[in-house]
């Protein structure tokens, strides 16, 4: 195994926990304890705690914190409230997605959360946009340990963690508190899984403790540890995009069904000019979901071709969904394919297997809002 | 830690053989069904098909990712798992029993096997 590869605070206990350790952008990390399907389960039904510590944070802060987040993400930041979160897109001049970002409003500025293979992108990116802003830009990744608690019971576990109100903490809003007693950590109702959970953010050195606790205090209420297989198939099912795969730099957000999260009406940014044209022109591909008709596994990178065998596209994820119990896909097509009940065939390993468009997503998450 | 019988012959890829006269069996190792975790779907050869040694004959599929598997030595398909088509996680639960292959004709010539103790290096090694 590479000698370079980052551990996070809690590398110890997932090797102490049994877990399989695989290589994930560039850090060593749990992929699976028990297994991905037991573990999916435990967050659908009960509850289940990742580590995310190898996802990346940086502080804004200064005077101009909001106009430069305004300039360089196609979400409109000013509307995020005192308390709130929202997602943003990091987009290049030519409209391609560099990241996609969780935004939280903290009482003396904002944090960025990043994806873990982005973080060195993403910082030199921002840096070089400061230029003119009268801002404070910090990368606390290294300090800052993350987990997630997602799962139907998070709430009342959580609840029983922590002094702060955490049941009437709205969707996607975030709060400053102490966990067990005297841990201070951020607490947001945010997550990647479907449905309703937390982020907590917590200093590395009271990382494992918290670690600790948590798994005890949820133990009768089957809360388990999860890796990286049950969060991608988690977010999979929600149908919640995955940079490198939905997302990447040569994919624009009208493309990937997210442009939702551009607003052309809050004034100039980056990118605002492309995309503004890729909108009025129309998009020749999109983002489907898909259902395996015939007997195969779409997996990503896998062609798409039309039923007259002609090479029209690709998957970005596919697996077995194991609440689902179907063989799912998500792939780009062209838009004369991308309505539900279209067919196609991946290719399988040479061989190709008819797939029907279905409707997205394919979970319907369970958010509490 | 996995499970190596020490009755059986084993490949670098992590199948298993038990080669009983003219007849085989091949498998998944423990190591194996371990690394891939769930398996949710078992692709295997049509009867009566040849194969040569190391040759790709089929694929096992995890919730992750699909894999796949190698002859450990040359021979003709006689009998496949059926079984593991409704319940492949057998592969999982007994990778040298009921979670077996298919069964070969081995044909002449069988090339080089490792033994327990020689894969039980290798995965050692390949752990760390």
């Amino acid at each position: 195994m590479s000698e370079t590869l980052k551990r996070t605070p809690l590398y110890d206990r997932h090797v102490a926990l049994g877990a399989r350790m695989v290589p994930f952008g560039g850090w060593d990390m749990p992929v699976q304890y028990s297994g991905i399907i037991d573990e999916h389960n435990a967050v659908r039904k009960a509850a289940g705690l990742f580590d995310i510590s190898h996802m990346g944070e940086f502080e804004v802060r200064g005077p101009d914190a909001l106009a430069f987040l305004q300039h360089v993400v196609t979400s409109d930041v000013s509307q995020i409230g005192e308390g709130q979160a929202s997602y943003a897109l990091l987009c290049h001049p030519n409209g391609g997605i560099i990241d996609d970002l969780f935004i939280y409003r903290q009482p003396d500025g904002y944090m960025i959360v990043a994806n873990a293979s982005n973080i060195e992108k993403d910082f030199a990116w921002l840096l070089e946009q400061v230029v003119g802003f009268d801002v404070a830009l910090t990368n606390i990744s290294d300090q800052t340990a993350m987990l997630a608690l997602q799962g139907p019971l998070s709430e009342s576990i959580l609840a029983r963690a922590t002094d702060t109100n955490v049941i009437d903490l709205p969707f996607h809003g975030i709060t400053t508190g102490t966990l067990f007693g005297s841990i201070p950590a951020q607490i947001a109702r945010t997550g990647y899984a479907g449905e309703d959970g937390f982020e907590l953010f917590v200093a590395n050195e009271h990382i494992e403790q918290v670690w600790d606790s948590l798994l005890a205090l949820g133990k009768d209420d089957g809360l388990k540890p999860c890796g990286l297989g049950a969060r991608d198939s988690l977010r999979f099912e929600a149908c919640l995009a995955l940079y490198g795969h939905e997302i990447a730099d040569d994919i624009n957000p009208y493309e990937a069904k997210l442009g939702w999260v551009v607003k052309l009406n809050k004034g100039p940014f980056i990118g605002s000019e492309a995309l503004k044209q890729i909108k009025e022109a129309g998009v020749t591909r999109k983002l489907v979901g898909f259902e395996m008709v015939g007997r195969g596994i779409a997996r990503g990178e896998y062609e798409i071709h039309n039923t007259a065998g002609e090479r029209v596209g690709y998957v970005t994820t596919g697996m077995p969904s194991p609440t689902l119990g179907k063989n799912l896909g998500l792939g780009y097509v062209p838009l004369e394919l991308t309505k539900e009940g279209s067919e196609f065939d991946v290719i399988v390993r040479g061989k190709p297997v008819r797939a029907r468009v279905v409707k997205t997503p394919f979970y319907q998450p369970r958010y509490k809002k | 830690m996995s499970n190596i019988p020490a009755d059986l012959q084993y490949t670098g890829s992590h199948e298993w053989i038990r080669i009983e006269g003219e007849q085989a069996t091949v498998g998944i190792t423990d190591f194996a069904q371990a690394q891939l975790g769930d398996v949710v779907y078992v692709e295997l050869p049509e009867v009566g098909a040849s194969f040569d040694s190391g040759a790709n004959f089929g694929v096992i599929e995890s919730v992750k990712a699909a894999s796949d598997l190698y002859l450990p030595v040359a021979g003709e398909i006689i009998e496949v798992n059926s079984n593991l088509d409704q319940n492949p996680d057998l592969v999982n639960s007994d990778p040298y029993g009921d979670g077996w292959l298919v069964k070969i004709r081995v044909a002449q010539g069988i090339g080089a096997l490792m033994s327990a103790e020689a894969y039980s290096k290798l995965i050692a090694e390949s752990d760390h």
